[in-house]
């Protein structure tokens, strides 16, 4: 609520944080390339516009998305707990919760929309913007579910990180070459804007409130389920593909020695 | 130009509106069917809602009339140029200046710090709380900038990048041992929240881009891999920062 007391302080941090990356690409242009800015005035307004954007952002996540996560996360845990049971199955509800929240945050996310389309036009377009959205969401949705489950039974995040990387590892050995940095690439693509906070905030309320799990111990860590998973599904979707198209190949010559 | 930006702004208000369209199903869906409660503030949850699209269609119409151009005649000029100094510096530059600037980062180091402060290993005061976000904040800035250089170096010797990340896998492994318990969950994921939507598609252009003018690079296979390398390198020095902290 202070937030609408004050929104000139919260301008004025927005601009602190704003101002490096505006005066580092007019230091580079200006100083060290020694050439005039192209439409100075447009670029101004541009700048004003992400300030305000900026503010407006951050404001409304405070009143709204991290709110939302957490009341959600603390509703579903007492319905959870309402239920009689302390089984870890009782929060079936969480879980679902947990899916749906990772998979239409994904499916959201510009940025992955950006890097979709980079990669159709990179490939040739061999790969299709659709699939891989689809398959990093579904990444998405199981990581953030299984950190959920995580948060739940109180189990050390490392040893599930470490198992998802080892799971990266072997695919790395056998899916197709072409693939990899686009699959490596879109672990750290999911997370932005929309689902970082509602998954942060989902997973410090679940913390916060399911009996004997310490918000800072176990609340986070939650977005690094959704980086780790979105790297196996991709893979795995590429391997599919692969293993169709050959499938498909070895059919339509059946003659041909097998190689 | 008026017209044109009106046109930019609608656009952007509708795929906001569009981007978060899902997030708000599955959340009233939750809130109908099965929890079966009225929304507790009701009024400052729409507000609120309200501010984060037109926010979000602001923020992306800024970056592409904005910060988007004058980024994309950068790095023309330099490929120009030739001079590999001041690429690097550039690659610095532009990862550690749009990671200072990140929304979610900036949401997530408060959360955390808040989150350090309630175990009582820093001091649970506003100004402590905020002096230890920005630590953690700078921190990951620095290592994307690092990351970044790291990577278009990579592209433009031309290493394969699985030996770089499984190297950096063992190296977050190896720290997830010695580091704090309190700041592991924070480490893991300030790795996922640097590379988001100021960051991404600029950074994914330098790369691509980079990899289409060199010759003997492929864009697909040398292009991408910039956005990993900014994911990995924050968790280690993160990790880092809380063994010199605590």
């Amino acid at each position: 609520m202070e937030l609408f007391v004050n929104p000139a302080l919260l301008l004025l941090a927005t601009a602190r944080d704003v101002l490096p990356v505006l005066g580092l690409l007019v230091f580079f242009q200006l100083v060290v390339l020694r050439r005039p800015l192209p439409r100075p005035g447009r670029i101004l307004f541009g700048f004003v516009l992400v300030l305000v954007g900026m503010t407006c952002f951050l404001g409304g996540l405070d009143l709204a998305l991290f709110p939302i996560g957490r009341t959600m996360a603390l509703q579903l845990a007492q319905g959870a707990q309402a239920g009689g049971e302390v089984a870890w199955t009782a929060y079936g509800w969480i879980y679902l919760f947990a899916f749906l929240v990772g998979f239409s945050t994904t499916i959201a996310e510009p940025s992955l929309i950006a890097v979709a389309h980079k990669a159709h036009e990179a490939s040739r377009k061999a790969v299709a913007p659709w699939g891989l959205r689809v398959a990093v969401a579904v990444g998405v949705a199981v990581g953030i579910t299984l950190g959920t489950f995580r948060i739940v039974t109180g189990t050390p995040l490392y040893l599930y990180i470490m198992a998802g990387y080892a799971v990266v590892i072997v695919q790395t050995v056998f899916a197709p070459r072409m693939m990899i940095p686009l699959a490596y690439d879109s672990g750290g693509v999911t997370t932005s804007t929309v689902t970082v906070p509602l998954v942060a905030a989902l997973g410090l309320g679940l913390a916060s409130n399911v009996p004997g799990r310490s918000p800072v111990m176990d609340g986070f860590g939650l977005i690094a389920f959704a980086s780790v998973f979105p790297i196996i599904s991709v893979l795995g979707y590429a391997q599919l593909a692969q293993w169709i198209a050959e499938r498909r190949s070895r059919r339509r010559s059946p003659s041909s020695a097998r190689p | 130009m008026l017209k044109s930006f009106g046109g930019a702004l609608g656009r952007a208000l509708l795929g906001a509106l569009r981007d978060l369209a899902p997030i708000i199903l599955v959340i009233a869906l939750f809130q109908v069917l099965i929890l079966r409660q009225p929304f507790p503030n009701l009024l400052s949850v729409l507000g609120g809602l309200g501010l984060v699209i037109v926010g979000l269609a602001f923020f992306v119409v800024g970056l592409d009339i904005g910060l988007f151009p004058l980024g994309e005649a950068l790095a023309e000029e330099f490929a120009a140029k030739g001079s590999l100094f001041l690429l690097l510096l550039f690659a610095f530059a532009l990862g550690a200046g749009t990671t200072v600037a990140e929304p979610a980062l900036i949401a997530v180091t408060r959360e955390g710090a808040e989150a350090v402060a309630e175990a009582g290993l820093i001091e649970n005061l506003p100004a402590s709380i905020e002096r230890y976000a920005f630590g953690v904040r700078l921190t990951v800035a620095l290592s994307v900038g690092a990351a970044i250089v790291l990577g278009v170096f990579r592209i433009l010797r031309g290493w394969p990048l699985p030996v770089l990340i499984i190297g950096g896998y063992v190296l977050v492994m190896i720290m997830t041992l010695f580091a704090p318990q309190e700041i592991v969950g924070l480490a893991y994921d300030s790795g996922g929240v640097t590379t988001s939507t100021v960051t991404v598609p600029l950074v994914t252009a330098l790369g691509v881009g980079l990899a289409r003018t060199i010759r003997g690079r492929d864009p697909l296979t040398d292009g991408f891999g910039l956005i990993a390398l900014a994911s990995l390198t924050p968790m280690v020095f993160v990790m880092l920062f809380g063994l010199i902290v605590h």
